[in-house]
């Protein structure tokens, strides 16, 4: 009997993953469609902006990132796929973005780049883009499981004049519709996203900020650990499924 | 110099249907959205597009306001001789820029 019951628990969380679907198979045809051809999507020119920049260097007398990390293409292969990552020296969770700003003050030794700033996006873009066809690992160890149980509390706490939480909209009614538009499960699939209500390129933050803003929340801080946390959770929540950077979405 | 994503046959049978398409990265700021402080943003839009194939015009575009930001074009035309196909974005504040691909067409 306790044999079948687990085998009935497996099966439940295999089918489980299997539900799990990207905010890419939510939107019309057309709009996937710009997404799957590099000749149609606009998050293509950050990538090449970001390509353009990785081999620059910030100063003279400083280094690119070409000339530490050489190839992405090799270098930088699967690495978005494992942010955001645990930091020892700062003692926090850090996510791509953050750790180019890291790496650009105290390695390149130039001024930090602005969080959403068209620089920053172009670079983590195109870092990003590197595991674009990678499943989402998130590292297993203790600091990085913290920092996922601090976001599944943010997640599943009601906040704002609205009083709803991510997870009463992503996990209780995905797939149905708020006004016209259909819930997506919120899975980070592609970030960098190129959004068109943007009109362009911006981070996992802002489009958490957008939410927060939308259930008259106050939105945390760009950067702040509340952020690093959910966008750690996020990313747990989404294990295994293929990253898309540069996405479309509506 | 903006960035421009251009799809273009290098190579096509002479009479065939070739598909072209361009897309350049431009703000298109309307003129009509207020900034932060409230004041009026000033117009910024791409307001012409050509596309020229061995010099002849083949396809062109007056872009307006509603125009979305990085304005993506994509057109048929037919493949009649070797040649380069030129592509043209003209707007406001002296935006110029020109693009040009070669096609062998046999």
């Amino acid at each position: 009997m306790k044999r079948i019951i687990l085998a009935l628990l497996a099966c439940a969380s295999v089918a489980g993953a299997e539900e799990r679907r990207s905010g890419l198979l939510d939107m019309r045809p057309e709009a996937q469609a710009m997404q799957r051809d590099d000749s149609m999507n606009p998050g293509m020119l950050w990538v090449l902006d970001g390509e353009a920049l990785w081999g620059r260097k910030p100063t003279p007398a400083t280094q690119s990132c070409a000339d530490c990390h050489g190839d992405a293409a090799v270098s930088m292969r699967d690495v978005a796929a494992r942010y955001p990552a645990f930091d020892i020296a700062r003692g926090a969770a850090i996510d791509l973005a953050g750790r180019i700003i890291q790496c650009r003050e105290t390695r390149q030794g130039a001024a930090p780049l602005a969080r959403e700033g068209q620089e920053l996006l172009a670079l983590t873009s195109f870092v990003a883009h590197q595991s674009r066809g990678s499943p989402i690992a998130p590292p297993d160890d203790a600091g990085m499981r913290a920092a996922r149980a601090q976001g599944r509390e943010i997640f599943m706490t009601r906040l704002g004049q609205l009083d709803l939480s991510c997870a009463q909209c992503h996990d209780d009614h995905a797939g149905q519709r708020l006004a016209g538009s259909i819930i997506p499960q919120g899975h980070p699939t592609g970030y960098p996203i190129y959004r068109l209500e943007w009109q362009g390129v911006g981070s996992l933050q802002r489009r958490l900020r957008g939410c927060m803003v939308g259930v008259r929340a106050e939105p945390f801080a760009y950067g702040s650990a509340e952020f690093m946390a959910i966008e750690a959770y996020l990313m747990g929540r989404a294990r295994g499924m293929v990253l898309e950077t540069p996405a479309i979405r509506p | 110099m903006a960035r421009v994503l251009l799809r273009v046959p290098n190579t096509a049978e002479k009479g065939s249907v070739i598909e072209i398409r361009a897309l350049i990265q431009h703000v298109m700021e309307t003129g009509y959205r207020p900034n932060a402080e409230g004041v009026l943003q000033p117009r910024d839009i791409i307001w012409r597009f050509t596309c020229r194939y061995d010099g002849e015009v083949v396809f062109s575009a007056s872009f307006s306001p509603a125009i979305a930001a990085n304005p993506f074009i994509a057109f048929t035309t037919i493949a009649t001789q070797s040649g380069p196909i030129s592509f043209t974005w003209e707007g406001d504040n002296g935006f110029a820029q020109t693009e040009t691909r070669h096609i062998s067409v046999t």
